[in-house]
């Protein structure tokens, strides 16, 4: 099923010509150059690159956390609420797991008895009900990356930035996560924008790839993935997936080559 | 087994002495030192000094205590007033406070004034140091994740940097105990006539040896209560904190 189908306040957003440049004693570092896409109404859309590419920066400038040096991110109803997940470490230590989940509501001014209410009951429904009052050093990485992705779900977003969530997850907490996640998606139906260096993760999860350049990162191209959803599940979907993620690969290879050669 | 190591040691001690191989007058035997802090404690000396001890370390804790902890919280959050502020702190920091309580003497005279105010300076550079330390480790991404779910400063300032800066607050607490402690007593063997510096002071002109010793038992006892207490404080108000990270 398809996200675009109901009618949606519209949270699509345009990129264009966006560059940014880090400045550093080596005369500074271009991270992102010319980068120009749009992305439409509750699609999911994954961006995949090698490391370095600048994927994290271009999650920044559209969550409006770093103004590009050129170009500009353009939305249709102005900026929307918008959440970022980290990698890791984006929940705080200091807070339990309630709290946490809480904090957006907080922020937007929701009272302290309805924000607790809310909170509970979206973790209740994504199993961390019984760890409502643990402390983020007490879950696994995994549960504490749960946590982060609650937040921005709990926290009426309608744009959802992921910054490489699952990265430093073991692979099959990955896949339940995956599927959590694509199912909190179909429930919710926000605006998706997932960043990841994983190519298979970017094909079963996006409605489209962004393949990325190294750095700067640039838009390669941009591929539908035409699969039905729930994907992975007939054998003829499966050898087409794999088609695609060949296709990207093909595309990535020489920049990885390239930054290792470097790196080396 | 510290336990068994410390009471190893007196026993140790009370046997060299008791023995002869020591000398008693200038190593008094442990049970002699105990019975004398009876004596002192009862006679109600012991009190007097230890609360004029007190009496100054607290309130000049407190005094340069929390200025420094909102100077250290500022320097954190600024870099401006850090740039300015910094090479002062690193250039007064190691000077010794007993070094200046003369200076500190001439401006506000010898009462208690020069003493308090000579604590409050030795316990406000390790508050300064540790609360800007404190803000400055905290990951920049709480701020971006703070910012991003729309905090002001106000909400940053009470939701990511007090919290994330406690413990390291907390540790600059107990440093500025033990640091306004020796100022202490320091200044009590100077110039004063009661606490515990001038109690082994007067001690020592009289040859009184098991008093320095029992004063300096009570010192000890004191520095590991305040060490304590702050620990204690630290688990209550920091229980987010992993066992790991937490001071022996």
């Amino acid at each position: 099923m398809s996200a675009r189908t109901a009618p949606l306040p519209w949270t699509g957003f345009r990129c264009r010509g966006v560059s940014v440049r880090y400045d550093g004693r080596n005369g500074g570092l271009a991270a992102l150059e010319d980068v120009s896409f749009a992305v439409e109404d509750g699609e999911f859309v994954c961006v995949v690159g090698p490391s370095g590419c600048g994927k994290t920066t271009l999650l920044k400038v559209v969550a409006g956390l770093l103004r590009p040096d050129s170009g500009e991110v353009v939305f249709a109803g102005g900026r929307p609420r918008n959440a970022l997940v980290f990698q890791e470490h984006g929940v705080f230590p200091w807070m339990n797991v309630l709290d946490n989940v809480a904090f957006g509501l907080e922020m937007q001014g929701v009272g302290r008895r309805e924000r607790r209410e809310r909170a509970f009951a979206f973790i209740e429904s994504v199993g961390l009900g019984g760890f409502a009052r643990s402390w983020p050093h007490e879950l696994s990485v995994g549960m504490r990356q749960r946590v982060g992705i609650a937040r921005a779900f709990v926290s009426d977003v309608d744009l959802l930035l992921l910054d490489e969530p699952f990265g430093s997850l073991d692979a099959q907490t990955r896949r339940v996560l995956q599927e959590d996640l694509l199912r909190l998606w179909r429930d919710h139906r926000k605006l998706v924008v997932f960043v990841t260096h994983d190519i298979e993760e970017a094909v079963l999860l996006g409605d489209r790839v962004l393949v990325m350049s190294g750095r700067p990162g640039r838009v390669l191209e941009d591929i539908p993935i035409p699969l039905v959803r729930p994907r992975g599940t007939s054998p003829r979907e499966e050898s087409a997936a794999r088609e695609i993620r060949w296709h990207i690969w093909r595309r990535l290879e020489g920049d990885v080559r390239r930054d290792l050669a470097i790196a080396g | 087994m510290p336990a068994a190591v410390a009471l190893g040691g007196l026993a140790l001690w009370e046997l060299l002495v008791r023995t002869g191989a020591v000398g008693p007058l200038w190593f008094p035997p442990p049970t002699r030192i105990v019975a004398r802090l009876g004596e002192l404690s009862a006679s109600g000396e012991l009190a007097r000094h230890l609360g004029a001890t007190l009496g100054r370390l607290l309130p000049g804790v407190v005094l340069g205590g929390v200025p420094g902890l909102l100077l250290g919280l500022s320097m954190g959050m600024s870099t401006r007033l850090r740039t300015v502020v910094d090479p002062f702190v690193a250039a007064l920091h190691p000077v010794p406070k007993l070094a200046i309580l003369p200076l500190v003497m001439v401006l506000v005279g010898i009462g208690e004034t020069s003493k308090v105010l000579l604590v409050a300076i030795a316990a406000f550079f390790p508050m300064v140091i540790n609360a800007m330390a404190g803000v400055r480790q905290i990951s920049p991404l709480y701020f971006e994740v703070a910012e991003n779910y729309g905090a002001r400063r106000p909400q940053v300032l009470r939701r990511v940097v007090l919290p994330a800066t406690l413990p390291l607050a907390l540790s600059g607490l107990r440093l500025a105990l033990n640091s306004g402690f020796g100022a202490t007593i320091g200044s009590e063997i100077v110039t004063a006539r009661d606490g515990l510096g001038a109690m082994m002071w007067l001690a020592w002109e009289v040859l009184r040896v098991p008093d320095i010793y029992a004063a300096l038992v009570v010192i000890c006892i004191i520095g590991v209560g305040f060490n304590k207490l702050v620990l204690l404080l630290l688990s209550r108000l920091a229980p987010w904190q992993p066992e790991r990270h937490k001071a022996p």
